[in-house]
């Protein structure tokens, strides 16, 4: 690695921008208006967004071996053997995060601009906002795991303050503890790893770790363990099995913030972490395999659960934790690249449809004012319908992320899904494969009738509400229409060498090369990429796209052709449809196999140990000297002849002993 | 011819006398005598010390003590004078202000 002091200065001013703006909005922003806190915020991330923009055009010019920089910048803890500064890392890959962190970032604070100025606490959501900005910067550009770690942290406490944005409502406080708290499992995880590997390998830092660790046979158990208990993390902040149930709850938080941090962004930091640990992952070949048909069966299992859903978000959410599967599922078998791809695509697309569910939800908000009805559930897809009219622009928006999410190409998703199912097939992991694929129709069948019965066919509300409804404001629609042609055009920097006519290369896996293909871990990509033909690759293309297809036709006909046919369906198989409707009863599993087993083992403390043992400990401490004050009162009794005759006697027995013994 | 032991035994007689005294009796004047007693025996002793030796430095200390103890017991009378006049009794018992 060099040191780029000539970058270092940038560098830090990307996650130190937001900062400074959370710090400003949370101090003094009560004082300002909202539209001005809203725009310094928006500011302070578009500024990070330029300076990584600026950074992605220096580092392009260095030659590829040397675009790898860490700067240290302070000395953080000096304690031992354990020596860490406050270090960021620029590389290929976490420039591609700086870049579509900061930038989606930036159109979401706009977006938001219009879409909480009716709300009160303006300042402190842009503070939350800014906070969780730098969160992740600092976990994408951290140099060392701790550095990465305390991004880590971060995002998850800007992730529970957001959740819970609106903790006056008992059930969204609960939602943010519940997110927290199902980190903190993941988090345990991260941190038995870091110990692990300081313990054996007496550093932190990436170059360190990774050079040390190249050191032990493919298949020890130690590379195995820290990518295990990596993976535990991953899985939780990524919203993996088992513990992904807090992503489908974490959506009573705004809708921009679903968008920002738990579909675009922070989600995808597990996915960040293993492809930052790919020298770990490429020496445990059990743990990735692991991470794979983990990645796999969180695809297919949540796509399951977005078939029966009615809340627009909690669509989107099982369908976020599904392309997350995805990725993870890329990671597994060894496709880095495809992986961070789908990564990328993703954050486009899906950020796209939790803002267009957002401009949805915000006109039909207005809708409810303007009949005074305030209170209605505006989320409920069942209430919606023939939106396309009414809201055109937010209709063509969402048209463009429900193709990319769908894998119709030549949308973004198609590239990075197919990629992804390609690379799975062909290193033999058929099953997972098919996994994959099944999944991918059912994603294309849940998003299509999300689409039509949110836009197509006619408006299911009340009488005469129709006319209320409004297109969204500017800043609304801004971030939607930038975000849809990114969603279009995102997939062709990674181009598919056998769609790859003009023989660009695949430009995304080119750029991230200098990060995985360094080192040990040479022949593995080697291996994935020459082998297969071009001719298997083109079978599996059209068989994804048929799915998508299949999928497509079926949502077609079962929700604009023939709208009984779900009751219908439904009525039928009424065990099946109850089971996806209530998302498997897995909230029910853990609360009878998890919580209710903890909250006895509290009470069981709280009871017995703690109002027993300690309270008993405490106040019989207490009781002790009242009682033994009480003994030794007595003798205090003021008759002066008492305290002589003690005196005379205590006096006869000193000089007793003094001269007698 | 009576030697040091006899005076000494008679000083240790009156001493306990008066130790006895301060402890049983109540009224504040047998207390305050019985003080004195005490002190004439430690006077004795100084005095019978000083003429067995040949050193009259003892008897000269001797009237020291008597003057002063004279000056205390002027001071401790108007105490006890006091005190009769506040408590209307000069029983020793009646004092229990150590208590508070």
């Amino acid at each position: 690695m060099t040191q780029g002091n000539e970058f270092g200065l940038y560098l830090a001013l990307i996650p130190l921008l937001p900062l400074a703006g959370a710090v400003l909005n949370g101090l003094f922003g009560r004082y300002t208006s909202a539209r001005v806190s809203g725009l310094f915020a928006s500011a302070a991330i578009g500024a990070s967004f330029v300076l990584a923009l600026l950074l992605f055009f220096r580092l392009g010019e260095l030659p590829p071996e040397a675009r790898s920089i860490s700067v240290s910048y302070v000395d953080w803890i000096r304690a031992g053997g354990l020596q860490l500064d406050w270090q960021l890392l620029l590389d290929p890959l976490s420039m591609v995060y700086a870049l579509f962190v900061s930038g989606v970032a930036t159109l979401i604070h706009v977006y938001s601009i219009g879409y909480m100025a009716k709300e009160p606490c303006f300042a402190r959501y842009f503070a939350y906002l800014n906070l969780f900005c730098f969160s992740m910067l600092i976990l994408v550009l951290g140099g060392n795991y701790l550095v990465m770690f305390l991004g880590w942290e971060g995002v998850g406490l800007c992730s529970y303050l957001l959740i819970g944005f609106w903790f006056g409502d008992r059930e969204k406080a609960s939602a943010g503890k519940k997110a927290f708290i199902v980190n903190r499992i993941g988090d345990f995880g991260f941190l038995l790893a870091l110990f692990l590997l300081f313990s054996q390998l007496g550093t932190l830092d990436y170059g360190g770790v990774f050079s040390e660790i190249g050191g032990y046979p493919q298949g020890h158990w130690l590379p195995t363990a820290a990518a295990l208990l990596l993976f535990l993390g991953a899985v939780g902040k990524s919203a993996q099995i088992p513990l992904y149930v807090w992503l489908p709850d974490a959506m009573a938080g705004p809708t921009p913030v679903s968008a920002l941090i738990h579909a675009a962004t922070m989600v995808t930091a597990g996915i960040y972490m293993i492809g930052r640990s790919h020298a770990i992952y490429t020496l445990a070949p059990e743990a990735l395999l692991v991470v794979a048909v983990v990645g796999a069966l969180t695809a297919l299992f949540a796509a399951t659960i977005g078939l029966a859903q009615n809340d627009i978000k909690k669509v989107l959410a099982y369908s976020t934790v599904s392309q997350l599967g995805y990725m993870f599922l890329g990671m597994g078998v060894g496709a880095y690249t495809a992986g961070l791809f789908h990564v990328l695509t993703h954050a486009f697309f899906k950020a796209l449809l939790f803002l267009g569910a957002g401009a949805v939800i915000h006109a039909l908000h207005h809708v409810y004012h303007e009949v005074g009805e305030h209170h209605r559930d505006a989320q409920d897809m069942r209430n919606m319908g023939g939106l396309r009219r009414r809201l055109p622009v937010t209709y063509w928006t969402f048209l463009a992320a429900t193709l990319a999410i769908a894998g119709f190409p030549p949308f973004a998703g198609f590239f990075s899904k197919d990629e992804i199912l390609w690379q799975a097939f062909n290193t033999g992991h058929w099953p997972l494969w098919l996994m994959g694929l099944l999944a991918a129709g059912l994603t294309s069948f849940y998003m299509f009738r999300l689409l039509f019965m949110t836009f197509h066919g006619t408006y299911r509300g009340r009488e005469g509400e129709e006319r209320h409804f409004r297109e969204n404001p500017p800043s609304i629609l801004l971030p939607l229409v930038l975000l849809a042609v990114l969603s279009m055009v995102a997939g062709f920097w990674g181009l598919p060498h056998f769609l790859d006519f003009a023989h660009l290369g695949n430009r995304f896996d080119d750029y991230l090369a200098p990060v995985f293909h360094a080192g040990t871990d040479l022949h593995f990509q080697q291996e994935l990429v020459t082998h297969g033909s071009a001719a298997l690759e083109w079978l599996l293309a059209l068989l994804a796209v048929g799915v998508a297809v299949a999928g497509l036709l079926a949502a077609r006909r079962m929700y604009l052709a023939d709208p009984a046919l779900p009751g219908r369906l439904a009525q039928r198989h009424p065990k099946l449809y109850d089971r996806l409707l209530n998302k498997w009863y897995v909230d029910e599993l853990y609360e009878r196999v998890v919580v209710k087993p903890v909250r006895a083992l509290c009470d069981f403390f709280w009871h017995h140990v703690d109002e027993l043992v300690i309270d008993g400990l405490v106040n019989g401490l207490a009781r002790a000297c009242k009682e033994g004050g009480n003994l030794v009162r007595r003798l205090q009794s003021g008759r002066l002849p008492q305290y002589l005759a003690a005196m005379a006697l205590g006096l006869t027995a000193i000089l007793g002993w003094i001269f007698y013994l | 011819m009576p030697g040091v032991n006899h005076y000494l035994l008679l000083a240790l007689l009156l001493f306990g006398i008066g130790v006895a005294g301060v402890l049983v009796r109540r009224n504040m004047l047998v207390v305050l005598m019985s003080i004195e007693l005490m002190l004439n025996a430690v006077n004795l002793l100084l005095v019978s010390f000083s003429h067995f030796n040949g050193n009259l430095a003892g008897q000269a200390f001797a009237f020291f003590s008597m003057t002063v103890a004279a000056a205390e017991v002027a001071v401790g009378l108007s105490i006890v004078v006091l005190i009769y006049r506040w408590l209307g009794a000069t029983d020793i018992d009646g004092l229990r202000l150590f208590r508070h």
